[in-house]
């Protein structure tokens, strides 16, 4: 399985955001995206996902199989915003998105002791700090497998404990074979990563 | 010490939310125990009590409409005044007062609703109309629907306390007008029977089963609203424990 | 999916949700009628359905502009949308769309029988209005919900989803009112207008989410 851009442009509302950017990414690979604010990080993240159109160029999974059939539904995306509901509880959230996501990796418990959080599972996700909230996130790449997670600025709200342990995380999931691209400006402690400069090329 | 030194101590006692759980939990018990007595005598008075030569046994449904309108007006009186405390002397448990007897006065507004259609089904041989005193009851139903969705809106109760305090205070008008509909306007709906200047019109063998039914649902209402705001300072208690969990786990780390 | 479901009706009714307010409006403004046409009981018998319908219409416009703009604003509506190989987008707004109609506008249903007591219908007229109502309102969320999905990157897009839904959701009232009178008045038939709103509900019940799923496909920026 190798997630593959070409010549890869991505726009938004209209504006060419970047363009000719291209990456191969193989099974236990890691990439990290950097680049000034404003060249497109996150755009090439979401071009990726599939959540913005592809302005030219392709970005396709190879071999795949039936199972990922195309990067979204191979993808977890971790975006700026945690995705999780302030009136429930940080389980509820994330048993939903296990149910709904499918391809259960690890069970809720599980997912929150290794961020940390295993003793305020119960509690509503409007009481937690903004660190916590992150780390509550990370857990949803957890609970549900997927062999590619794109990160944009996954650490940020983390102090340098949960940035570790959230490296320590990234490790795992590349020795099982995970890929990950990660946009962030921070350097991450993982050894043998690509780097993608962007931004100047516009 | 002086007279109003001493109650206004006796209010800053009141004040503290533990000493109001220690006397609720002495007061409770005996308010329960008056108000199932008195509503037994009441009742069964007024099962006992003669029926009426027009309205014959459907008079019977009095004894327990009557007080639930009382009520309904007599709760709402209760939270401006809670109101009151909230916004003029920022007492602590006048929230938790006002935030606690909202639904326990949506309750007997619709029961006296319910209880007055079903008498009103064949005395006047519908099940409603929109007379004057109907309709104002109706009005105040919706009024306490609205500042129970308000009060329940926020998760913050400070904020949610002072909109729930000015709504309940700009929504007293209606009391009076409540009161008085059935005199400022032809209604339906018969005037005033038991509180009015020139005394009682209604017949004694009527009236004392009445009273003491009405007393009994009165004392009734204490203890649901004590009850009521015992479990709101402790609801309130769970979330600040909640929020301390929430920041304890941080601190650990 | 049943996840789903049991996910949005849990926030619907906890604090913050817009069960509640949705109920007290329909309330409102069914209690605000008699006062526009004067308290005459014989004119209300006549249009209590029409009001009730008109009444549940507007609760049921209400929540809906925050159907996707909630999941928008957290993040989860990405995850919703990515996850379209395994869960069909199409089926998920279809989900939302139930669990919207099941928090905020099925308690409307149980409540419009004792309204119908309010406006001095009779209990055949009642039986009827209620069951159109419990019929035709569920296209008006699915309905809805192509307006809540093209609106849902508006800043201000509450009121403007009323505006576009309002026009659609016309022949379902027509069908719908036309049925309850049908029930009550001699000549009118109540069988076929009713059929025929049965039909539109079954019909938007497919077109409405495949509409919203594309235009949230589109909406992502």
């Amino acid at each position: 399985m190798r997630l593959v851009a070409d010549n890869l442009a991505g726009e938004r509302g209209g504006e060419t955001i970047f363009s000719k950017v291209g990456f191969t990414l193989d099974p236990g690979g890691c990439l990290l995206v950097t680049g000034p604010n404003g060249a497109g990080k996150s755009t090439l993240l979401r071009v990726v996902a599939g959540l913005l159109p592809v302005a030219a160029g392709t970005v396709g999974l190879e071999s795949g199989g039936e199972r990922w059939p195309d990067p979204a539904a191979a993808c977890h995306y971790l975006g700026h915003l945690n995705g999780m509901k302030v009136a429930l509880t940080v389980e509820e959230n994330l048993r939903f998105w296990q149910q709904f996501m499918g391809e259960m990796h690890l069970a809720v418990d599980a997912a929150l002791d290794s961020v940390g959080l295993g003793e305020i599972g119960h509690l509503p996700f409007a009481y937690l700090s903004t660190g916590q909230k992150r780390r509550a996130a990370i857990a949803r790449l957890l609970v549900s497998h997927r062999p590619v997670w794109l990160l944009d600025e996954p650490t940020a709200g983390l102090d340098t404990a949960s940035e570790a342990q959230f490296a320590a995380l990234m490790r795992a999931h590349l020795k099982e074979g995970g890929m990950i691209v990660a946009a962030t400006h921070l350097p991450l402690a993982i050894e043998g990563a690509g780097e993608l400069r962007m931004g100047g090329n516009v | 010490m002086s007279e109003t030194a001493l109650s206004t101590k006796r209010l800053a006692d009141l004040a503290n939310p533990t000493r109001f759980l220690a006397l609720a939990g002495i007061v409770l018990p005996w308010l329960g125990g008056i108000a199932a007595l008195l509503l037994a005598i009441g009742l069964s008075l007024g099962f006992a009590a003669p029926e009426d030569y027009q309205q014959g046994i459907t008079v019977r449904i009095m004894y327990i409409h009557v007080p639930f309108a009382w009520l309904s007006m007599l709760c709402y009186s209760v939270m401006a005044a809670a109101a009151l405390g909230t916004l003029v002397w920022r007492h602590p448990l006048a929230d938790v007062a006002l935030k606690s007897a909202a639904p326990i006065g949506a309750v007997f507004t619709a029961l006296a609703l319910l209880t007055g259609s079903i008498w009103g089904k064949p005395m006047w041989g519908t099940w409603w109309v929109w007379d004057a005193r109907l309709t104002s009851v109706f009005v105040l139903f919706l009024i306490y629907l609205g500042i129970i969705a308000l009060t329940r809106a926020l998760d913050d109760p400070g904020r949610s306390a002072r909109a729930a305090a000015i709504v309940t205070l700009v929504g007293f008008i209606n009391i009076p007008i409540i009161k008085f509909s059935v005199d400022w306007w032809n209604t339906l709906h018969q005037p005033a029977a038991v509180i009015r200047l020139d005394g009682p019109t209604i017949h004694p063998t009527m009236l004392w089963p009445l009273l003491v039914s009405a007393a009994g649902f009165t004392v009734l209402f204490a203890t649901l609203h004590i009850m009521a705001m015992r479990n709101e300072i402790w609801r309130r208690r769970v979330v600040a424990m909640r929020r301390l969990a929430a920041r304890r786990a941080e601190g650990r780390e | 999916m049943l996840a789903l479901y049991i996910r949005d009706l849990r926030l619907n009714i906890r604090a913050g949700g817009g069960a509640l307010v949705g109920i007290l409006f329909f309330l409102a403004v069914i209690a605000v009628v008699p006062f526009g046409v004067g308290p005459d009981l014989n004119l209300l018998a006549r249009i209590g359905p029409a009001i009730l319908w008109i009444g549940a219409l507007l609760a049921a416009l209400l929540g809906l502009d925050r159907l996707f703009q909630a999941d928008r604003e957290d993040g989860s509506l990405d995850l919703l949308v990515m996850n379209g190989a395994r869960q069909m987008l199409a089926f998920t707004v279809f989900v939302k769309c139930l669990a919207h109609w099941t928090a905020s506008v099925l308690p409307l249903v149980v409540a419009a029988p004792l309204l119908g007591l309010f406006m001095n219908m009779e209990p055949v007229g009642i039986a009827a209005a209620t069951l159109t109502l419990l019929v035709g309102t569920p296209a008006i969320a699915f309905i809805g919900a192509v307006g809540a999905a093209v609106a849902v990157a508006l800043p201000r897009g509450g009121l403007l989803v009323s505006v576009l839904v309002l026009p659609l959701v016309i022949p379902v009232l027509i069908f719908g009112v036309s049925a309850s009178y049908g029930a009550i008045t001699e000549p009118d038939p109540f069988l076929p207008p009713f059929l025929m709103m049965t039909a539109l509900t079954l019909f938007f019940a497919v077109l409405g989410p495949l509409a919203a799923a594309l235009a949230l496909r589109w909406s992502a920026d």
